[in-house]
C-alpha cells in the first residue's frame, strides 16, 4: 500500500464539492481519506503553503499516436508529459493507425498504459469503421470493454443518414458521441482559415462554415431523436458561429457539451503569415472575434470542457510545405499555464472556474467517477504554484514531439506535484 | 551602367525574391530602373554580359512551366551564370525526398541562386529559411509569381510612362491566380487602381480587404480601364465547377473584337500566356494592335535579368 499523504495548509480547490478554503487533504492508500484541519501525522506530509491543491486535471481530447505512429508518440512518453503537466486522467482519441474500432484495440491502450505507469489513460473508439463514415463501428463492445465515447476524430462523420443512425444506436449505452464538425464539402483541401490572410497567402481556406454546418446539422438531429441517455459532444469548436449554434441548443436544454483548446483562444489566423507549419491546425486558427466570441462563451459557462488536442509530429513532417505538413498542435506540457493566460489573466475565469472545467466537468461528459476531491473518491491530486512565472521550452518537453508554437512564451502557473491514484507521479 | 541612374541614396539589400507584397515602392522602383539598363543586352550582337560569371543558378521548377524556365535560364547565361535545370513533377501528398532535402543536396553542390516554381504557397520562403543561396520565386501556388509582376509593370511604365494614377483591369480567374496577387501589390504600390474583374465564384471572398476594387461585368469595365490584363482559365487549378461551361465564360468575361470597341483606343491589351485562344482571348485581339503580349515576354528577360543580379549583389555584401 502507498504510504499516506498529508498535504498541508494548501487552497484546496474542489468545485464538485463547492470547496474552497486553505486547509489539509489526507490520501490512505488510493483513496482520499480527509479533507480539513487535519492533526493526525502522516508517513509523507508535502506543504502546499501558497499552493493550490485541486483534483487531477483531466484532458479528454489528446492524440498519442500509438499504435502506428511511435515515433511521434507513444503512450509511455505521452502520459509522461501529461503527468508532468498535472493531468491524472486523459482521452485518447481513435484516429491510430489502424484506429481503435474494437474491443481488443481499446484493451491494448489500457495496457500500454498500466505498463507506463503514469496518468489514467482512456480512449474513445471510433464512430464507424475504419472512421469511414459508412458503417458503424462495435460500440458495445467497445464500450464493455471501457471505452469512454465515440469519435471520428481527424475527421467528421459526413453522411447526415449515418449520423442519425450512430446517435440513435448509441442510445442504448450511456456514452457520449464526439464529433470533429467539419463538413468536407466546404472544407475543400483547406490549410488554414479562410479569410483575407489565406488570400494573400496562396492557401486554400477552410470557411467557418465547413464547422458550422455539421454542428447545426448535428443539433437538428438530436433534436428530432429525442434522445434519452445519449450524449452529444462538439469537440474543438472554433468559430463564433459555433457558439450562436451551442449558446440556442443549451437554452433548449439538449444533451450537448462542447469544448475549446488553448489554440483557439489564444492564437489567430494571423499566425499563418510567415508559414509557420506549428500554426498549422485542425480546425484551423481563426479571427480575432472568433477568439472573443469564444472566451464569452467560456465565461457565460457554455463550455463544458478545456482540452490542449495535443497532435504531436515529427519535426521532418512539419518541415514540409505548409500545404502538405500535417495538422496539429502538442501542447499538453504547457496547457495549465496557456489557460491561466487565456481565461485567468483576462479576468474571465477565476481559479475555481477553471479548475472545474479541467476536473469536474469533463469528468462527466465522459462519465468518469473523477475530478473531484470528495472523501473515499480516487485520490487523484494536483498540486500547482499559481505564481511560479516560466518561460515555455519545448526541448524541455517529454513528449517525443516540438511542434508547439509556444515556444518561448512567458507563462504563469505551474505544476509541482501529480498524485495519481495515491501515488506521486510527478514532482517538479 | 545600369546603376549609375539610380536615385542616390537606395541600396538594395535583399538576397531573395519571394514576392512583392513585402517589397517598397523604392525597391521595386529600383529593380524597374535596373532592367532597363539591361534592356540593350538583349539587342547587341553579342548578348553577354559578365556580372554573373562564376555563379551556379538552378531551376527547381515542381509545376510546368515553359516562359518563366526559360525567360530565367536565359536571362542568367546572359549574365554569364552557368545554369542547372532541375524538374520533378511531384504531387501535394506524394512522399520522397522532401523539398526541403532537394534544396540543401543542390546547395551542397555549391549552387548560388535557387528559382523555384512550386505548387505551394510558402514554398520559396520556406526555401530562404532553412538555406544560405539566394531565393527566387517564379510562382509559388497561388500566392504570387513576382516577375511577372514586375516585368507587367515594366512594360506598362514603359509605354504609358507611369502607372499612377491608371486604372487596370485584371479579368478572369483571381481566386487561383498568383499574378494576379503580385499584379495587385506592384500595381497599386506604384499609384494604379486595380479592378478585379470575374465571375463571384473566382473572386475572392476577402477582395473587400484588398487594396482593388471588384467588378462582374467585363462590359461595364473595358469603357473605363487603360489597361486589361486577361488571365489564363487554369484548369489544373480549379475546383469543383465555378462556371457552368466554357461557353458562358467566354460570353461574359471573353475579350473578344466586339467588346474592344468599346475600349480607349489607346489600351492595353495584356496576357501572362499561355492564352487559351478563343477561349478569355479571340485571336484577333491577342494578335491586335493593342496587344503587348510578346513585348511583355520580352521585358521578362530584362527583369529577371535585374533581379539575378541584384539578389547576387545582396549576397555578396552580406557574404563579405
Amino acid at each position: 500500500m502507498n504510504p499516506e499523504i498529508l498535504i498541508k495548509n494548501g487552497r484546496v480547490i474542489d468545485p464538485a464539492n463547492g470547496i474552497d478554503k486553505k486547509c489539509d487533504v489526507l490520501i490512505i492508500g488510493d483513496k482520499i481519506a480527509d479533507i480539513g484541519k487535519i492533526k493526525k501525522p502522516a508517513q509523507k506530509v508535502i506543504d502546499a503553503t501558497g499552493k493550490l491543491v485541486t483534483p487531477g486535471l483531466i484532458d479528454i481530447h489528446v492524440h498519442f499516436r500509438e499504435p502506428g505512429d511511435e515515433e511521434e508518440e507513444t503512450i509511455a512518453s505521452g502520459s509522461a508529459a501529461a503527468v508532468a503537466a498535472g493531468f491524472t486522467s486523459v482521452v485518447c482519441m481513435p484516429n491510430t493507425n489502424p484506429p481503435i474500432e474494437n474491443e481488443t484495440d481499446v484493451e491494448y491502450i489500457h495496457r500500454k498504459a498500466r505498463q507506463a505507469r503514469k496518468t489514467h489513460v482512456y480512449t474513445m473508439g471510433t464512430m464507424t469503421k475504419n472512421r469511414e463514415g459508412t458503417e458503424l463501428a462495435e460500440m458495445g463492445f467497445m464500450a464493455e470493454a471501457g471505452a469512454v465515447g465515440f469519435t471520428d476524430d481527424g475527421r467528421g462523420v459526413q453522411d447526415p443518414a449515418v449520423m442519425q443512425r450512430a446517435l440513435k444506436y448509441a442510445d442504448m449505452f450511456n456514452v457520449v458521441i464526439a464529433q470533429h464538425c467539419q463538413d468536407n464539402a466546404f472544407a475543400g483541401n483547406g490549410v488554414m482559415n479562410s479569410g483575407y490572410y489565406s488570400t494573400i497567402l496562396g492557401l486554400p481556406g477552410i470557411d467557418p462554415l465547413a464547422e458550422e454546418a455539421m454542428l447545426w446539422r448535428d443539433i437538428q438531429l438530436i433534436r428530432k431523436i429525442r434522445p434519452g441517455r445519449i450524449r452529444y459532444h462538439a469537440q474543438h469548436i472554433s468559430t463564433a458561429g459555433s457558439v450562436e449554434l451551442i449558446r440556442a441548443a443549451q437554452k433548449d436544454s439538449l444533451p450537448i457539451t462542447c469544448e475549446v483548446t488553448p489554440h483557439h483562444l489564444l492564437l489567430t489566423e494571423e499566425c499563418c503569415a510567415e508559414y509557420d507549419t506549428n500554426y498549422k491546425v485542425n480546425p484551423p486558427l481563426r479571427s480575432a472575434k472568433d477568439i472573443e466570441a469564444l472566451k464569452e462563451a467560456v465565461r457565460e459557462g457554455l463550455v463544458d470542457a478545456l482540452v490542449t488536442d495535443h497532435a504531436p509530429h515529427l519535426q521532418s513532417e512539419k518541415e514540409l510545405e505548409f500545404l502538405t505538413a500535417p495538422f496539429g498542435i502538442a501542447s499538453l506540457e504547457c496547457a495549465l499555464a496557456l489557460f491561466v493566460k487565456a481565461l485567468i489573466e483576462p479576468g474571465i475565469l477565476d481559479w475555481p472556474a477553471l479548475i472545474k472545467l479541467m476536473t469536474e466537468k469533463p469528468a462527466k461528459i465522459i462519465g468518469v467517477d473523477k475530478g473531484t476531491l470528495g472523501v473515499g473518491k480516487q485520490a487523484d491530486v494536483t498540486i500547482i504554484d499559481p505564481k511560479n512565472e516560466y518561460e515555455i521550452d519545448v526541448r524541455k518537453f517529454r513528449s517525443k514531439s516540438g511542434n508547439c508554437p509556444y515556444h518561448g512564451w512567458k507563462v504563469t502557473g505551474k505544476v509541482e506535484r501529480t498524485i495519481v491514484g495515491g501515488e506521486i507521479r510527478f514532482e517538479a | 551602367m545600369a546603376l549609375k541612374r539610380k536615385s542616390k541614396q537606395f541600396k538594395w539589400h535583399r538576397k531573395h525574391l519571394l514576392g512583392l507584397r513585402e517589397l517598397s515602392v523604392e525597391e521595386i522602383t529600383y529593380i524597374l530602373d535596373t532592367a532597363r539598363g539591361f534592356e540593350q543586352i538583349s539587342t547587341r550582337s553579342v548578348k553577354k554580359a559578365p556580372p554573373l560569371r562564376g555563379k551556379v543558378v538552378v531551376n527547381l521548377f515542381f509545376e510546368d512551366s515553359t516562359r518563366t524556365r526559360n525567360s530565367f535560364a536565359l536571362a542568367a547565361s546572359r549574365l554569364s551564370a552557368d545554369v542547372i535545370e532541375f524538374t520533378k513533377k511531384v504531387s501535394a501528398v506524394s512522399k520522397g525526398e522532401t523539398l526541403l532535402d532537394t534544396a540543401r543536396n543542390m546547395e551542397a553542390m555549391g549552387i548560388d541562386i535557387i528559382v523555384i516554381r512550386h505548387g505551394a504557397g510558402g514554398a520559396p520562403k520556406l526555401l530562404s529559411r532553412n538555406i544560405n543561396a539566394c531565393v527566387i520565386n517564379a510562382g509559388d501556388g497561388f500566392c504570387e509569381h513576382p516577375t511577372q509582376g514586375l516585368l507587367d509593370v515594366y512594360t506598362i511604365r514603359k509605354i504609358k510612362g507611369t502607372l499612377n494614377g491608371l486604372k487596370i483591369a485584371i479579368v478572369g480567374d483571381i481566386a487561383h491566380s498568383r499574378v494576379a496577387r503580385s499584379d495587385m501589390w506592384a500595381m497599386t504600390k506604384l499609384g494604379a487602381e486595380v479592378i478585379f474583374v470575374g465571375p463571384p465564384t473566382l473572386i475572392p471572398s476577402t477582395a473587400s480587404e484588398l487594396p482593388v476594387s471588384v467588378s462582374y461585368s467585363l462590359d461595364e469595365v473595358i469603357e473605363k480601364v487603360d489597361v486589361i490584363n486577361m488571365l489564363r482559365i487554369q484548369f489544373e487549378r480549379l475546383g469543383g465547377n465555378p462556371f457552368p461551361s466554357v461557353r458562358e465564360y467566354s460570353h461574359y468575361f471573353g475579350l473578344t473584337a466586339e467588346r474592344m470597341k468599346k475600349a480607349k483606343h489607346d489600351i492595353l491589351v495584356m496576357h501572362p500566356g499561355p492564352i487559351n485562344r478563343g477561349l478569355e482571348m479571340e485571336s484577333e485581339v491577342a494578335d491586335g494592335r493593342n496587344s503587348v503580349i510578346l513585348e511583355q515576354v520580352t521585358n521578362g528577360l530584362a527583369v529577371r535579368m535585374a533581379v539575378l543580379f541584384l539578389v547576387n549583389q545582396a549576397a555578396a555584401i552580406a557574404n563579405r
